[in-house]
């Protein structure tokens, strides 16, 4: 079927993402993601696209934002501190609607942080990820094959609703290198360029324009209506894998690396006999928040949000679905510092052995 | 005699810039030029922030509004992924000279192949007269009420000086818009521009040097006599760098 390579999780994003028709890629250099710019660089001019090294991560983003407007499949990566730049212009790209996609393989936070694998930017991707009040899909991949299949329909989702994606990963899946399946190259043809795309290509021959700045009453129309979007991805299109949940009697929740690890250390607790599953969003936003609003809290005794970051992010989005049917309880590393099947496991052990 | 009629590319409504401003006459002229070269079609401005933005209201062709100071950036994914389109980046002094500063200079360096077409008024019209990079000493704004102090605030940017410094680029000139001699060179040096562009030489950056009636505080007239007397000694209008001209 498809081609087998052993690749790094960031070069394998850059391929998945030419097959997926990414023809255009600005990004500035910050660790530790920058094999995705590395491998964009010389992959982009071989299938007749543009790389562009960006100035800074400002204008990286915006040089996204003016291809993404012609109507090519665009996007730029980062980490952390250099997600806040491009928030100014993910921003933009909500309000222009215009489609793209941003990788970010996090880091330690706040600040300058550390260069180690973290999980501390979850609060930034699915709240407030620029200023404005307004969401991307964020999928948060666990593996170098799961980044493939999400990168290569990312722009899928981010031309159906006409908004710019997020892929959320860390150091930890950017940097191992795994069996990956990479999937035919997508054809995409001039003609089917977006209607709406300033391009000419797709014969479009009446004035097109685009624009970030609205009028308020049509403003606040488009705030409804965006209103409307969230909610039918929370309809539609929730990515979750529920994992030995139906006996469960503790349930972790924990997403990308972390779920990783947490999962090892089930597998191994139930040798032990104890009952514990998983919830592991693929999606961020939208959460899959039924998935943890319909356990059966006869049989669930606690639920465990596991992160790699201190404190923890996503528990306040879990504890709103427990609706204190139940304790809900946080463990994490932070700054850099991983998780590791040890910890993971007392941690969960503590838990579910009787202790508080 | 030519016929003197609208251009095609200008919305027609009544303009939303203050009288006097040289904004309208700096629109024409680009788009006058436009229609000349028979690009109107395959023209795309990229609209940036300030009273520049206006050019939402007014523009007919293609046009993509951008984040203030990235209209460079904006117009590098433009160009790259389109190369075919006639490209231009339609900016004020504040937008480029300040918050842009990085996109215009790094833009230049790579010698990206569309033009800028920069509008200089020494003042940020649209948030209300505040500094720009570019006001003269001694010039009061609602931010240096007793006259711009180079002891806190440094110099005017000359950006046409600057930008000639850099390898790359092809084509920078200043043109002044207060005169009927300025106007015309500043249409000959907008058509050159983008004739360069055309051809696939390489970055093209034209400034106009133009006015702010209302935060001025003068008439429009006396906003041309002031250009003569402080704007222009300091801003010398004049073709700052011509490779095509050094070639032959």
């Amino acid at each position: 079927m498809g081609e087998k390579r052993f690749m790094k999780g960031n070069e394998a994003i850059a391929e998945a993402a030419v097959r997926g028709g990414c023809r255009f890629f600005a990004g500035y250099p910050i660790t530790p993601q920058n094999e995705i710019p590395e491998y964009f660089s010389w992959r982009l001019p071989e299938v007749g696209g543009a790389y562009v090294q960006g100035e800074s991560e400002i204008a990286s983003v915006n040089m996204v934002y003016g291809a993404a407007a012609m109507g090519t499949r665009a996007m730029t990566s980062s980490s952390g501190p250099g997600i806040s730049l491009k928030a100014e212009g993910i921003s933009y790209l909500a309000a222009a609607a215009l489609p793209a996609v941003i990788v970010n393989i996090s880091r330690g936070g706040p600040g300058l942080g550390s260069i180690q694998p973290a999980q501390s930017d979850y609060l930034q991707a699915t709240k407030a990820l620029g200023h404005g009040g307004f969401h991307a899909m964020v999928f948060a991949p666990n593996s170098a094959q799961e980044a493939v299949d999400v990168l290569y329909d990312a722009w899928d989702y981010a031309e159906r609703d006409r908004n710019p994606v997020l892929v959320l990963m860390d150091g930890c899946l950017g940097n191992i290198m795994e069996e990956v399946e990479l999937p035919p190259m997508k054809e995409l043809k001039d003609e089917d360029l977006p209607e709406w795309s300033l391009t000419r290509r797709n014969g479009r021959d009446w004035q097109g324009n685009i624009t970030p700045i609205y009028t308020e009453l049509i403003l606040e129309g488009i705030n409804a209506a965006a209103g409307d979007m969230y909610k039918d991805w929370e309809e539609n299109d929730v990515k979750v894998e529920e994992f030995m949940l139906e006996d469960a009697e503790y349930v972790v929740v924990a997403y990308g690396i972390a779920s990783r690890v947490a999962k090892e250390a089930i597998l191994n607790l139930r040798e032990k006999g104890f009952k514990v599953g998983m919830i592991r969003p693929i999606t961020l936003f939208p959460f899959p928040k039924k998935s943890i609003k319909n356990l059966d809290y006869g049989k669930v005794k606690g639920v465990i949000d596991i992160e790699m970051t201190i404190p923890a992010q996503m528990r306040d989005d879990i504890t709103l679905q427990v609706m204190e049917r139940c304790p809900v309880y946080e463990y994490g590393r932070s700054g850099g510092c991983l998780l590791d099947d040890e910890g993971v496991y007392e941690a969960i052990y503590e838990i579910v052995s009787g202790g508080e | 005699m030519a016929e003197y009629k609208r251009s095609t590319l200008i919305a027609d409504a009544p303009s939303g810039y203050c009288p006097g401003c040289l904004h309208s006459l700096a629109t024409r002229l680009v788009s006058d030029v436009i229609e000349e070269l028979g690009q109107g079609d395959n023209s795309l401005n990229v609209i940036s922030v300030g009273c520049s933005a206006l050019n939402i209201l007014y523009w007919n062709g293609d046009f993509l509004s951008v984040a203030h100071g990235r209209a460079p950036a904006a117009a590098t994914g433009i160009k790259r992924t389109n190369p075919e389109r006639l490209v231009f980046a339609y900016q004020g002094d504040g937008d480029l000279a300040a918050i842009g500063l990085a996109e215009i200079m790094s833009a230049a360096n790579r010698g990206e192949n569309f033009t800028v077409i920069f509008a200089n008024n020494q003042t940020y019209g649209m948030t209300g007269g505040q500094m720009a990079p570019t006001t003269l000493i001694g010039q009061k704004t609602t931010t240096t009420i007793y006259g711009r102090d180079p002891a806190t605030t440094g110099y005017p940017m000359k950006m046409c000086e600057l930008i000639s410094t850099l390898e790359a680029p092809v084509y920078v000139a200043r043109f002044a818009l207060n005169s009927p001699k300025g106007v015309n060179d500043a249409r000959k040096g907008i058509k050159k521009a983008f004739q360069l562009q055309m051809q696939g030489k390489g970055f093209t950056f034209v400034e106009l040097l133009t006015n702010c009636p209302t935060n001025w505080h003068m008439t429009p007239l006396q906003t041309l006599d002031y250009m003569n007397t402080n704007t222009i000694p300091y801003f010398k209008p004049g073709v700052y760098k011509d490779t095509e001209v050094d070639e032959a």
